[in-house]
């Protein structure tokens, strides 16, 4: 199966952060996407697509190093940028309320977690009443702009792989994630993500990538 | 040690705390088990303190196993261990946070609530000192193992019976040295040999199981 990616301008992307060469993956004995090549740029939004099971999350899990590629290589430019990976379960704990469930992975993964910043965070999402409310008592959407917040706290240069960071949230949820890619790539770090619905992402150009290129051409056919 | 391990550390202590009923309940088990022995075999004080050692580190043994299946498998199913493992280079720190956080919570109060149970088998003062000193010697191994075989049974089907499967012959060498010591001083002999191997057993553990049990939770991962 080959998903090979058909940028424009993959030959002059001087700033590359991270490379993928031939990367395939198996789940099983089933042989998930193969030779899949794509390189992500500091200031770069890819929205990575596929049908369901194709393969999404296992690429992004090879991509944050907790997973091997059945084949090929992914290649970080040293210094390595940071790595934010947001999953799409919500790593929240029930009996922890919304500052202590930030504060545990801002600390866990070093990023700044002063009050003022946590605060910060919290009421860009819109859930400052609700902050000492333990996440057993958030609805899923909820859940979602509490995991998402994390996003508010990591350094510019950060590389962001998001696995469905629209998933639950509502239309304001959605601008706000949408804002916040931008504002990040503007910044100079870059963001992977994969989304069922095509996000609007004002200002800010946005590749997209299908991993399963051939199962798309033979749908159309 | 670094951040990774006390911010672990931290959440797993408050998380225990908020779950109060839960983490009480190895405990429970713990002495529950223990004070059915005296009921079943009959008040013949002799035979009470001739069991004793061994009925007391049998429970403790099987309390900590029964706490220790759930130690990685929450943390995988929410995506917490994802983000653990992320945090560090090495597993390393996640491991012995993990390991030190169930042992404060089922270890230290197994050893705590040792010396009563002690009292009710009759024990006299010194016996119920060695008990509690080899199980506080001896239950850091179990939690150790415990978290191996937890790391190695993470998304198995049944996963808790298939962990004191693995894990139960592992211990056997604790349990043989450490109610040997009780033993041994309940009968006058010094009880030197059976403390110097539970602390070589414990530095063993302390080396191997770690290693180990960050090997097998990247596994788990792919």
């Amino acid at each position: 199966m080959d998903a090979r990616l058909n940028s424009k301008d993959e030959n002059n992307q001087s700033d590359w952060r991270l490379r993928a060469r031939g990367v395939a993956c198996e789940r099983g004995e089933r042989r998930l996407f193969s030779d899949f090549d794509f390189t992500l740029s500091a200031g770069g939004i890819v929205w990575l697509r596929a049908a369901n099971g194709f393969g999404k999350t296992s690429l992004l899990r090879v991509i944050a190093g907790l997973a091997q590629p059945t084949a090929g290589s992914i290649e970080w430019r040293e210094p390595r940028a940071p790595l934010l990976y947001l999953a799409h379960a919500n790593a929240l704990k029930d009996d922890l309320t919304i500052v202590e469930s930030l504060r545990y992975l801002a600390r866990l993964h070093g990023l700044e977690s002063s009050d003022t910043k946590l605060a910060d965070a919290i009421r860009r999402f819109g859930l400052q009443s609700r902050r000492r409310a333990p996440i057993g008592t958030l609805s899923q959407g909820q859940r979602r702009r509490v995991a998402l917040m994390r996003l508010c706290l990591s350094p510019p240069q950060t590389t962001w792989l998001l696995d469905e960071p629209y998933d639950a949230l509502d239309s304001e949820g959605s601008v706000l994630v949408s804002s916040l890619l931008a504002e990040h790539a503007g910044r100079g770090g870059c963001v992977l993500f994969t989304s069922h619905v095509a996000p609007d992402i004002a200002g800010v150009p946005m590749q997209s990538i299908q991993l399963d290129a051939q199962f798309a051409a033979r749908v159309a056919a | 040690m670094n951040a990774v391990f006390t911010t672990v550390l931290k959440r797993d202590l408050i998380l225990a705390a908020r779950r109060r009923f839960d983490a009480l309940l190895p405990i429970a088990f713990f002495t529950i088990a223990a004070s059915l022995f005296p009921l079943g075999i009959g008040p013949e004080p002799q035979t009470l303190r001739q069991i004793a050692p061994g009925v007391v580190w049998v429970c403790a043994l099987l309390a900590a196993m029964l706490s220790v299946t759930q130690l990685y498998a929450s943390d995988l199913n929410d995506g917490s261990l994802d983000q653990m493992l992320l945090a560090s280079r090495s597993a390393l720190p996640v491991v012995f946070a993990k390991a030190l956080g169930h042992w404060l919570v089922t270890g230290l109060p197994l050893t705590v609530m040792a010396p009563l149970l002690g009292v009710l088998f009759d024990l006299d003062r010194i016996a119920i000192l060695a008990l509690a000193a080899s199980l506080l010697i001896g239950t850091p191994i179990l939690s150790l193992l415990g978290g191996l075989g937890a790391a190695l049974t993470l998304g198995v089907r049944s996963a808790g019976v298939l962990l004191i499967l693995l894990v139960l012959p592992l211990c056997i060498p604790a349990l043989i040295f450490g109610s040997g010591a009780v033993v041994a001083i309940d009968s006058g002999i010094s009880a030197r040999g059976h403390f110097s191997l539970l602390g070589a057993l414990l530095i063993l553990t302390l080396l191997l199981a770690p290693p180990a049990t960050a090997a097998a939770l990247r596994i788990a991962m792919e």
